[in-house]
């Protein structure tokens, strides 16, 4: 498959009166044509920041320090703010998290999505229109010609979401960056809105980067997921193994966490402890506080990535080659056993 | 359109009320003032004031007064001007209510325009030394009185550079230039404050994110995005002022040999001139609930959320 984006060791830090916080701390991931990615983790792990520095729409305060964005081979990290305007919304397009507040109150919703294309495109202000009423009939508005001139204030929730949604594709962007898109929508409006990525993903070949703490959302939409914690990616794999092969504690403690109509205990696991202080991050694995699974080392050196298969990688020590055997939990073996039962793989730490 | 004309039908019946309780109110606030209108004049021997006060029904019981006076205002007939060589008062007024309103609304143009502009440049560059230049106008604009600007003014323009005339009424759109500019500082002031404010928090909303995320370069979005909602709380401020200036300035006024109302409407409560003042105070009253009106429709025109009940839900 191809390449499209291609994220690099990338370091970034904001300047706060506290100090400096280190916000990314060494991301690197691939995006392939017409795949989605999930970019999963807590809140303050890094992944709207990740997403933003893509789109360069970091805060005043915020600092690349290192790194590279190669699309389509061009490193994002040098583009001038006249450059990056060009790319924004026509190459890489962007859904925000809250519908009731990403559109603009003032402006009627058949200007506010044409106004992407009108930018980017030379059409009139007639053609932007017209596209913008198609694209609007895609995203599953009814009588779309009539609400051209409505203000948002006149849609429900879900439907702004899908104006927000038709805003973003209205240049037929390459990649788009949906930011929790679903996270402030009820459940079954989530169901229909992803329901639509999907479809609409189909239909214009685009690739996806989905961010979102919700993994039941994840296992529905992405390919492939990589997990983050304390602005790194610690596991990063398929869908199916990160959901029934994972390897890294954090990645078993979120996956615990998570409610299944298979569980037996009523009780819910939650992760011990809190997300680790990014003005003094930790200098070995910014998780070790809160694993029960940690070793020694961990508290040293950071680990590096190991390779679990060619699609999936986990940057845990319980990897390394001479890293004593653990059992994870019992959600985990569950699921362990279930992806054995799948591919037939033998999984040594459950003999 | 039909809800509009229905809604504004509904407010012109309210404004009519409230001026005929500004009319009332200002009618027997007047009687209770001391002295009456020839009072001051000490030639007057105290046979010829009855005999004046008669002429004008001033002897009759105020009750009846009051009733005369109402009869007269809806048939128009604002009465005559006690102390200026017996003129009808209409005409006194609109001989004199040009100059001002001229004034005012250039001075509130220009001032509002310069402020928004001011405003929104100090919001984009927030913090910045441009910032703090944007302040200080602002704060200058508004603590030093308009007349300290138009002495300074015509010190500059007409005596230093005599580029402009010092205080003539005669010269057409050239006469206005100073006193507008004096006028329009503390307009230019205060909506510079509220742009600078309403943006700063405009530009951190999700909307302005998302219109970056579309590709828009930062001017582009604050002024199509970010203007038209930091708009909102400026108008609020806009229509009291817009008549406090249009109504003249004193002070300005007779700096500017300006032959404006505001002189007019102090000299006229100065002598008790009854007939003046209730005039007056109505054309201030009339004009302030125009603009209200005036206002609440911009409102809608500026954010569609609140638009007067003519927006209808699809």
């Amino acid at each position: 498959m191809k390449k499209i984006l291609e994220v690099d060791d990338l370091h970034i830090s904001f300047d706060t009166f506290a100090g400096k916080v280190q916000a990314i701390r060494g991301v690197s991931f691939d995006l392939y044509k017409g795949e989605t990615l999930a970019i999963v983790g807590e809140s303050g792990s890094g992944k709207s920041v990740t997403t933003r520095t893509i789109m360069r729409l970091l805060a005043n305060n915020g600092h690349i320090d290192q790194g590279k964005i190669l699309f389509k081979g061009e490193d994002l990290v040098h583009k001038t703010e006249r450059e990056m305007q060009k790319i924004r919304g026509k190459e890489i397009a962007m859904i925000f998290q809250d519908p009731m507040t990403s559109l603009d109150p003032t402006m009627n919703i058949g200007n506010q999505v044409a106004e992407s294309l009108r930018k980017h495109k030379k059409v009139s202000k007639k053609e932007a229109l017209a596209s913008a009423l198609e694209l609007l009939k895609l995203v599953g508005i009814p009588n779309a010609e009539q609400r051209l001139k409505n203000y948002p204030h006149q849609f429900s929730g879900g439907q702004r979401q899908r104006i927000v949604i038709a805003i973003a594709l209205i240049c037929y962007p390459e990649i788009l960056i949906a930011d929790e898109p679903t996270t402030a929508l009820d459940v079954t409006i989530q169901a229909q809105i992803i329901e639509l990525m999907k479809e609409i993903q189909q239909k214009i070949q685009t690739s996806i980067i989905f961010i979102t703490h919700d993994l039941g959302v994840v296992a529905n939409v992405a390919d492939r997921v990589a997990v983050m914690y304390g602005g790194r990616i610690i596991e990063v794999g398929t869908s199916d193994e990160i959901f029934y092969h994972p390897q890294h504690p954090y990645t078993w403690g979120l996956l615990s966490s998570m409610p299944t109509l298979e569980m037996e205990e009523n009780e819910l696991y939650a992760i011990p402890g809190s997300p680790p202080d990014l003005l003094d991050p930790p200098k070995g694995d910014a998780f070790y506080p809160r694993n029960e699974y940690a070793l020694k080392i961990d508290t040293l050196e950071a680990p590096p990535f190991f390779e679990v298969s060619p699609t999936h990688q986990a940057a845990t020590w319980l990897l390394a080659p001479h890293a004593p055997k653990v059992t994870p939990p019992k959600e985990i073996v569950r699921r362990w056993r279930l992806y054995e039962q799948k591919t037939g793989l033998k999984q040594t730490a459950l003999n | 359109m039909k809800n509009f004309l229905k809604y504004l039908l509904k407010r012109i019946f309210f404004m009519l009320i409230t001026l005929w309780l500004i009319a009332t109110v200002t009618f027997f606030l007047m009687k209770f003032l001391p002295g009456s209108p020839y009072v001051n004049q000490e030639k007057l021997s105290p046979e010829q004031i009855a005999i004046l006060n008669k002429q004008a029904g001033l002897d009759r019981p105020v009750i009846e007064q009051y009733g005369i006076y109402l009869k007269n205002i809806v048939q128009g007939d604002f009465g005559t001007s006690f102390q200026f060589k017996n003129q009808p008062v209409a005409k006194l007024l609109v001989d004199r209510i040009g100059p001002s309103v001229q004034l005012g609304v250039q001075a509130i143009i220009l001032g509002t325009l310069m402020g928004i502009l001011l405003g929104v440049i100090a919001a984009m560059r927030q913090n910045t030394w441009v910032d703090t230049v944007a302040t200080l106008v602002a704060i200058l604009g508004r603590s030093i009185p308009n007349f300290v600007f138009a002495v300074l003014l015509q010190l500059l323009f007409a005596i230093k550079w005599q580029v402009l005339p010092i205080a003539k009424w005669d010269q057409g759109f050239i006469s206005t230039i100073l006193p507008t500019v004096a006028l329009a500082m503390s307009p230019l002031a205060d909506s510079a404050r509220f742009i600078r404010t309403e943006m700063v928090e405009v530009l951190g909303s999700d909307y302005i994110e998302l219109a970056r995320a579309k590709g828009l370069s930062y001017w582009q979005v604050a002024f199509k995005h970010g203007l038209r909602n930091s708009l909102i709380p400026l108008i609020t401020l806009l229509g009291p002022l817009a008549v406090s200036l249009m109504t003249g300035s004193l002070v300005v006024e007779n700096i500017f040999a300006i032959p404006g109302i505001g002189e007019q409407f102090v000299k006229s409560i100065l002598t008790n001139d009854y007939p003046t003042i209730m005039a007056v105070t109505l054309l201030f009253s009339t004009m302030l609930v125009v603009v209200i009106l005036i206002v609440d429709i911009l409102y809608g025109l500026v954010d569609p959320r609140i638009r007067v009940s003519g927006g209808s839900e699809t």
